[in-house]
């Protein structure tokens, strides 16, 4: 069966900032009613790519097409078949829950009929029901949020942008805000997200492009990237810096990779059990000595380093 | 268009707050200044102080109106609220965004200029068929300080430049402009600047109507404001485009 055409496609995408480069030539193609994630530390230019994408920010150079339209070209076109959620709350504070929705389908030069029909199909969907005349001030962070995603679909685009949706939120808004972005990828919408939450991405993403710097690191599915970057298990020991030595000694020859940390050794393995009790028998002082299923942020840290980024 | 409704929408809640302000205003300008002033001198180019000084005050409350909308209003949506950042991922772009801000700024222009036309009727000015004109060219004065405010909006980042805006250039126009002394009364060097600034010419429309002085004066002052209108509108809605997709 042929594969059906990306529904975003970038070529050697580029922005410069003065003499930064805030996304340097990168290239990455999004199929349809998928969820593709942008994971990368702050200032990697995950927020620059989607504000390319929802034509605010010009390209400097490249080719960036949505729905086959050129988003320097036919910027309206695009415009109209995709929603955006926002990193900063961009609803409109002087109106209340519902004229936020239809003030908002105006933009899109629906009729009133349409607009109302499509704003109380949302309000029910995200559970708004009851906030329906509230200002949007008095609103939780959690509904702001759902408001927000709310807002983006007034005009049922076939792609979503949420930028760092869940940024802010308590666990069981994050949550919800999940599941909805679940059941609107059965309904067939392509999501396309950034996030720094591994657990995010990994909840979300069919795929998953890890920038670092304005660059693509490495593409693949979440379970692909633990595996190719980084081994199944990891085995956690903390303790002093002497005994740590000793340990990675003798156990470097059952593991793929270690990382020493300055508090911990992260030693990486295809099996964790062996591992584990070797180190048990050894009878020497641990303070933590704990096995884990390897996730994305090990990936994360190591493809974007440790450090802190300001 | 859109984004002209959105900012009715919002003034539909609160209009009932904030526009009885706009009557009490005029209200008390012609009574400080009029029968305040007006006690001392009784006539000005052979009317009635109060008369006199009517017409200016009328433009330049269209002036106030309309450049606070495009200047405070405009910045705190940009760059505080926000809500611009979200309006732009719709198919609004910058240049229609900008558009529809000045004409919101000419609609308040106008709505504080017909509450104050309003109090002026009141008063007894102004009745007669020519005053029919005064209508549209409240409507262009509004929109002309919509694009002065909204042009200095775009070129500043701090919200405190604004004072700059409003003491060092509104406020020398509101009184070197002929609203409360004819311009004869200055240098003519001054005579020469004002002939560049906005508010005089206006203010010589305003009481040419309400007098019925018709001459070909006026028209220089209409074409005047047309023109400066027109190429201010290019070149902010070019400023907005720069400041907003980058």
């Amino acid at each position: 069966m042929p594969k059906s055409a990306p529904i975003i496609k970038a070529t050697n995408l580029t922005k410069l900032y003065d003499t930064l480069k805030a996304v340097d030539g990168i290239n990455f193609q999004i199929e349809p009613g998928t969820c593709y994630g942008f994971l990368g530390p702050n200032g990697a230019g995950k927020t620059t790519v989607m504000r390319m994408i929802y034509c605010v920010t010009p390209l400097s150079s490249g080719i960036l097409e949505v729905n086959g339209n050129n988003v320097m070209k036919r910027m309206s076109a695009v415009k109209r078949g995709i929603g955006v959620v926002t990193q900063d709350d961009s609803l409109d504070y002087d109106l209340n829950v519902i004229n936020n929705l239809l003030v908002y389908a105006r933009y899109y030069d629906l009729t009133k009929e349409q607009a109302v029909r499509r704003a109380d199909e949302l309000i029910e969907f995200f559970q708004l029901g009851e906030k329906r005349q509230a200002h949007v001030r008095t609103l939780s962070g959690g509904m702001k949020r759902r408001l927000q995603i709310a807002r983006a679909l007034i005009n049922k685009p076939s792609i979503l942008i949420l930028d760092e949706p869940s940024t802010g939120l308590d666990p069981q808004a994050r949550h919800h805000v999940w599941a909805k972005c679940h059941e609107l990828l059965e309904q067939g919408v392509t999501l396309l997200l950034t996030t720094h939450y591994m657990d995010e991405a990994e909840q979300l993403c069919d795929k998953i492009a890890v920038m670092d710097q304005g660059r693509i690191i490495t593409e693949a599915s979440p379970w692909d990237l633990i595996k190719s970057e980084v081994s199944p298990y990891v085995v956690e020991v903390r303790s002093d810096e002497q005994t740590r030595q000793k340990i990675l000694t003798a156990v470097a020859d059952q593991i793929d990779f270690h990382e020493a940390l300055s508090d911990r050794l992260l030693l990486y393995t295809a099996d964790a059990i062996p591992l584990h009790a070797q180190i048990q028998d050894m009878n020497i002082p641990v303070k933590t000595l704990l096995s884990r299923r390897a996730s994305l942020e090990d990936v994360f840290l190591k493809l974007t380093g440790r450090e802190l980024i300001d | 268009m859109r984004v002209w409704q959105r900012n009715a929408t919002v003034y539909k809640r609160t209009w009932k707050l904030n526009i009885l302000p706009n009557f009490f205003e005029p209200f008390l300008y012609l009574l400080g200044m009029g029968l305040g002033l007006g006690a001392y001198i009784n006539q000005m180019e052979g009317i009635p102080y109060i008369e006199f000084i009517a017409p200016g005050l009328l433009i330049s409350s269209i002036m106030w109106g309309a450049t606070l909308e495009t200047t405070y209003n405009v910045f705190v949506k940009m760059n505080f609220d926000r809500i611009y950042d979200g309006i732009l991922t719709t198919p609004i772009n910058p240049k229609d965004l900008a558009l529809g801000e000045l004409l919101w700024g000419a609609t308040r222009g106008t709505i504080y200029g017909g509450a104050f036309l309003s109090i002026l009727f009141l008063f007894g000015m102004g009745l007669h068929w020519g005053i029919l004109l005064i209508f549209p060219l409240i409507f262009v004065i509004g929109f002309m300080f919509a694009t002065i405010g909204l042009l200095f909006t775009s070129m500043i980042k701090e919200i405190e430049l604004f004072n700059y805006f409003f003491t060092l250039f509104l406020t020398p126009l509101f009184l070197f402009s002929g609203i409360f002394f004819p311009m004869t009364q200055l240098p003519e060097a001054v005579q020469m600047i004002a002939w560049f600034t906005p508010l005089y010419h206006g203010v010589e429309l305003s009481r040419g109507i309400f007098n019925q002085i018709w001459s070909v004066d006026l028209l220089q002052h209409l074409t005047w404001i047309i023109v400066v209108t027109l190429l201010n509108t290019y070149v902010v809605l070019r400023a907005i485009h720069k400041r907003l997709y980058n």
